[in-house]
Order: C-alpha cells, then sequence, then structure tokens
C-alpha cells in the first residue's frame, strides 16, 4: 500500500474533500482558515507523493512543497490578521454576521 | 456513568481499533509489515483528525486536532521518502502556523460562540459537494495511468539542497520577499488603532 502511488493521491483527495465541507460549512472565520490549511496540506501531500513516486521529479517534488509551505506561512498570517482586524470591528468571528455590502 | 470516564473510554476503543484494523489486514494478507502498517495507521489518523477540525464544536478543540492532523501527514511523508519536507512540516505548520491560528482562536473568542450552531444553513449541500469531490479525485486517480515506478524514490537533502539552489534560486528569492511583505501587512493589518476598542 505505501508502495502506490494511488493510495497517497486517493488520501491527499479525501483529505482535500473534508478541507473543502469545512471551508462551505463552518460559520466561524477562524475555522475557514483552518480548513484552507487542510486543503494545502492535501495538495502539499499529492505532490510529494508524485515526487516521489516519479523518477523525473523526484526532487523537484519536495523543492515545489516546501515553497508551498512558505506561501501558506504568508497566507495564513495575513489570513488571520484581517480577521482580527474584521473582529475589532464587528466583535463577531461569525462570517455570515459580516453583513455590511448586503443591506 | 459520568460523560467524562464515556468520553475516555471512546477515545481508548477508538485508538485501539485504529491499531487492531492494520494488524487485523496484515495478519489477512492485505498490508505487509514495517511501511505499509506505518502509512495506513498515519492515514487513519490524518483522516480521523481532519474530520475532528471541521466538525467539532469547540473551536480550540479543532485547533489542536488540526495539530495531530499535521503531525500525522508529517509521518506520512516520511513513509513517502521526503524527510526533509517531514521536518519543515512540523517546524512550519506545528510549530508556526497552528500557534498563530491558536493565538487567532484566543484573540477572537466570544463567550457564546461555542454553544451557538456551528455549521452554516448550506451544510448539507457542502457535504454532497464534498463527497462528489472525494469520489471524483478518487476514479481520477484510478483511471489515469501515470508514468510512476513502482517503489519509492527516496530524497536526499544534499540532492535536495543542489535542486533549491540552482533551478529553483529565483522562486526562492521570491518566496522570500513574500514573506517579508506578509510579515509587514499582518503587522499593519493587525495594529490596534489609537484610542479604539480592544
Amino acid at each position: 500500500m505505501s508502495d502506490s502511488l494511488d493510495a497517497y493521491l486517493v488520501l491527499a483527495g479525501l483529505l482535500f474533500a473534508i478541507g473543502t465541507f469545512g471551508f462551505l460549512a463552518r460559520r466561524n472565520a477562524i475555522s475557514m482558515l483552518m480548513s484552507i490549511e487542510l486543503m494545502l496540506n492535501a495538495v502539499n501531500l499529492a505532490i510529494v507523493a508524485f515526487g516521489s513516486f516519479i523518477p523525473s521529479l523526484s526532487a523537484d517534488g519536495s523543492v515545489i512543497a516546501i515553497m508551498v509551505m512558505a506561501v501558506a506561512a504568508a497566507e495564513a498570517t495575513v489570513g488571520l490578521s484581517i480577521v482580527i482586524a474584521i473582529f475589532r470591528n464587528r466583535k463577531t468571528p461569525l462570517v455570515d454576521e459580516y453583513d455590511a455590502m448586503r443591506q | 456513568m459520568s460523560r467524562s470516564l464515556l468520553t475516555i473510554l471512546a477515545t481508548v476503543g477508538l485508538l485501539g481499533l485504529a491499531v487492531a484494523v492494520p494488524i487485523g489486514l496484515v495478519l489477512l494478507g492485505a498490508l505487509r509489515w514495517g511501511d505499509d502498517v506505518l502509512f495506513f495507521i498515519f492515514a487513519e489518523v490524518l483522516i480521523g483528525a481532519g474530520l475532528l477540525v471541521v466538525t467539532m464544536r469547540d473551536i480550540i478543540r479543532c485547533g489542536l486536532a488540526m495539530i495531530v492532523c499535521f503531525g500525522a501527514l508529517a509521518g506520512i511523508y516520511v513513509v513517502a521518502g521526503a524527510p526533509l519536507v517531514a521536518a519543515a512540516q512540523v517546524l512550519v505548520y506545528i510549530g508556526a502556523i497552528s500557534v498563530l491560528i491558536l493565538f487567532a482562536i484566543m484573540l477572537t473568542e466570544t463567550k457564546d460562540a461555542p454553544t451557538r450552531l456551528v455549521f452554516q444553513t448550506q451544510s448539507i449541500g457542502a457535504a454532497m459537494a464534498a463527497v462528489v469531490l472525494a469520489v471524483i479525485v478518487a476514479l481520477a486517480v484510478g483511471v489515469t495511468d501515470w508514468p510512476a515506478v513502482g517503489e519509492r524514490i527516496h530524497t536526499a537533502t544534499d540532492t535536495l539542497a543542489e535542486v533549491l539552489f540552482n533551478e529553483y534560486v529565483l522562486p526562492f528569492e521570491i518566496v522570500s520577499v513574500l514573506l517579508l511583505a506578509a510579515v509587514i501587512g499582518g503587522v499593519f493589518l493587525a495594529k490596534r488603532e489609537e484610542g479604539s476598542g480592544p
């Protein structure tokens, strides 16, 4: 099982689907950011799996995965500070109460 | 019987199941000892912790489950033969991003948040979309004929460093500038203005 690319890719797909569900279904903005992190991790797992099973990608997979991690760290920093800035104005972390543009 | 005792019993039962299933599969001949069993256990922990992240009511527990999820993923990277990525996963995700998210949770926690509805009203549609997505990905993976070899290629750290600092040196520098911009932007956005609220 650990020697087949398919197992890793199916696992990555499952994790990505879990992240999608969390992003679409949760009300809390930080929960949504956590779901985005899950999805980024799923993509990273797929990249590493391709890197470790396709000979022409062997080192590139790991390098791209590390780049994705750096970009994910930047995304988390900016996303969380935006959530905190909104929370300071609206006093709630729930996204369905951010309705200033709907009124 | 008290509720906390039931929780402990359920946790112990689930952990026992998580260990018993791969051992049973080994005895049945579907798995081999060693890497297969490790991969199976890490995958179980990964999917279980991921489900807990998106379904639990108390968001601080979601954050802690997310740390477990990242740890299991680091284990899978080790099984896949990418030890440097696993180390970076532990350092960046468990060490930095999880702590950042836990701090953000503590900063935005309100007293009535955990007792209220956790999911949006369209959560059933979201669940169906996620299931359909997982099925589509699994079908696509099964149908496609990858040019893959039947065994893992171990990525040595020195090869990785050579590729990173020759072929990928421009993206590396761009990522460093991006991180600097993100740090400055984060400080600017989260900065408290004079005389305004908490």
